[in-house]
């Protein structure tokens, strides 16, 4: 009996099969084994992530389970950058956890789940596929975001988490049932035909319900309340994880929904992308400048990146979602990077050390961590040659290519604002006095923040060669185009 | 109009009354200061109005996917309480309380 013959989807899902079942394996063992074996657990779905980004890549593009299932070059690019950033996640997080004495063997198989939620959200083809896939990840990041359950700020981060994405995801259920009821079908292809000849006042209404759950769930304004404090109270590797890998991947559903289902309603949809990107840049732009907290900072940080995103998938083009694709690979490593930063900087008695004034003097202690940190800030900011830098000109190049000058030039302005407040904590780190006793530096996220320092620059040459390539293949297809 | 004709519930007094408990449900979460299993309670409801939605539009459309997602709703819906539980009684060992202005700790 040959099984592919049997079940001839399963190769196009290859990945989500191995992720899938590996969990559930996984979670049987660990119950054996205990806390105890931590370490060989982490192994363990290290492992199955690096398999399944393997499958992703050489696993067959096509439409399978009806239309609710598409693997096409976006969701494997998609796929297979999730995958090495949750890898990373893993190993910062068995560090984390092994420093604090408190190993629990179930935070590496809820990032193995919630991988596999952001695998199925790229690859939703209808309303049900992107529903389930959405809430196999929030699910997993709420129980990771309140996972140092002895911490009483880690519990509120969890509970808001929790409760505002429980009601983003009622609003997106809300308007799917609308597009679903108006547009008479869940897949998005059927939607699509539907939508072009009948666009009603009910679908409209169910599609910008659909974009605020979605925007809720990548932290744009006005839909960002949450981020603030998730970013603070939760574990440092559940943050450097839940701000790259699940934005990337909702971002990428919405751009689906948007240029599959409704794709020739742009114009509809365009106006209210570019309101939630604008508002994202003001929101994040100020909103940083008061902020004490080096995690809160990058909270704000992030709602300003959002809108370059949305920039970019308002563009409405193939060089949008291509841009969208680059941008997003730079910014999960410029984030992963300046989390693991973090990490790595602790007080001789151990306390970590999250306030911005606490970094004063980091250059004469460690001038190795400073260095990192200094290139990680100014890649962010989009001071060129770094990485950062580049993920904005393909958002520009895109968004000017589809006539969105203005929005362009609100884009530039929000990155002048937030490079007032990392070129603050690089004059701090290099020009103050240290004002605490810098301890010895965990060896993983050193060498983590190290690794995407070198990737911020001399790395990201590479990337783009590469990258640029895989990324205008990857898009060939999208949307129906 | 025939003053004869019976009444008859149509798709659109389905649609109100979702809308009407949608409604309820996110009032009960912005409007409600005291307690977050209030909270969990509107979340329920949420996602029991959608429900009420995803049927009677599979009803009218005669497609039984509508009825397929409600069935997907209901089971993502008890692993969310199941989830949102599990948070507050952690946040609850911490702070001794559940009221929703006590979770105020962090700030900015």
């Amino acid at each position: 009996m040959d099984f592919a013959m049997d079940f001839p989807a399963l190769n196009e899902a290859l990945p989500e099969t191995i992720l899938g079942l590996s969990a559930l394996f996984i979670l049987v063992f660990g119950s054996f084994r205990g806390d105890k074996g931590m370490t060989s657990i982490s192994a363990l779905c290290g492992a199955a992530l690096i398999g399944a980004a393997f499958a992703a890549a050489w696993s067959p593009l096509g439409i399978v389970f009806s239309g609710s299932f598409v693997s096409d070059g976006v969701s494997v690019f998609a796929k297979v950058a999730m995958y090495i950033a949750a890898a990373f996640v893993i190993v910062l997080g068995q560090g984390y956890f092994d420093r604090l004495n408190s190993r629990r063997f179930e935070f590496p198989i809820l990032v193995l789940l919630a991988t596999l939620g952001m695998s199925v959200m790229v690859s939703a083809g209808d309303l049900i596929s992107l529903y389930v896939g959405l809430e196999l990840q929030s699910l997993a990041l709420y129980v990771l975001a309140a996972f140092r359950r002895d911490d009483a700020k880690s519990s509120e981060a969890g509970l808001k988490y929790f409760v505002l994405g429980a009601l983003a995801s009622g609003l997106l259920l809300y308007g799917a049932s609308l597009v679903y009821g108006f547009a008479g079908s869940m897949n998005f292809v059927e939607i699509a035909k539907s939508a072009e000849t009948n666009m009603n006042v009910g679908l409209i209404f169910g599609l910008v319900f659909v974009i605020s759950g979605l925007a809720f769930k990548v932290s744009a304004a006005p839909f960002h309340m949450w981020t603030p404090d998730v970013y603070e109270g939760a574990p440092t590797p559940v943050v450097a994880f839940a701000a790259g890998a699940p934005k990337f991947a909702a971002m990428v559903l919405l751009a689906r929904v948007l240029e599959t289902a409704f794709i020739h309603n742009i114009d509809q949809w365009r106006q209210v992308l570019l309101v939630l990107s604008v508002l994202s840049f003001v929101v994040g732009g100020l909103g940083g400048l008061m902020q004490k907290d080096f995690k809160r900072l990058l909270a704000y940080s992030s709602i300003s990146n959002m809108g370059y995103a949305l920039l970019a998938v308002a563009a409405g083009t193939v060089v949008g979602i291509q841009a969208l694709l680059m941008f997003f690979v730079l910014y999960m490593v410029d984030t992963l990077g300046l989390f693991a930063a973090q990490m790595s900087l602790n007080r001789k008695d151990g306390e970590s050390i999250t306030r911005i004034d606490q970094f004063a003097g980091l250059a004469k202690v460690n001038m190795p961590m400073a260095i990192a940190i200094t290139m990680l800030a100014l890649s962010v900011l989009g001071m060129p040659p770094f990485g950062g830098f580049w993920s904005k000109y393909f958002v520009f190049g895109a968004a000017i290519a589809g006539g969105l000058w203005w929005f362009a030039a609100a884009g530039l302005v929000a990155s002048v604002i937030a490079a007032f407040y990392y070129l603050r904590l690089i004059k701090l780190m290099w020009f103050d006095a240290p004002v605490v006793d810098f301890g010895k530096a965990p060896a993983e996220a050193k060498w983590i923040a190290f690794t995407s320092a070198a990737f911020s620059f001399p790395g990201v040459i590479v990337f783009l060669i590469f990258g640029f390539g895989l990324a205008a293949n990857a898009v060939i297809g999208f949307g129906g185009q | 109009m025939t003053p004869a004709e019976p009444l008859s519930i149509g798709l659109e007094h389905y649609l109100t009354v979702s809308a009407i408990l949608f409604t309820i449900g996110v009032f009960g979460i912005f409007v409600n200061r005291r307690n977050v299993i209030i909270i969990l309670m509107s979340i329920e409801l949420i996602l029991l109005a959608v429900n009420i939605n995803f049927v009677s539009f599979s009803s009218y459309l005669h497609n039984v996917e509508g009825q397929i997602m409600a069935m997907f709703v209901l089971t993502v819906a008890a692993a969310e309480a199941a989830v949102g539980l599990a948070i507050l009684v952690t946040f609850f060992r911490n702070r001794g309380d559940i009221a929703v202005d006590d979770a105020s700790m962090m700030k900015g």
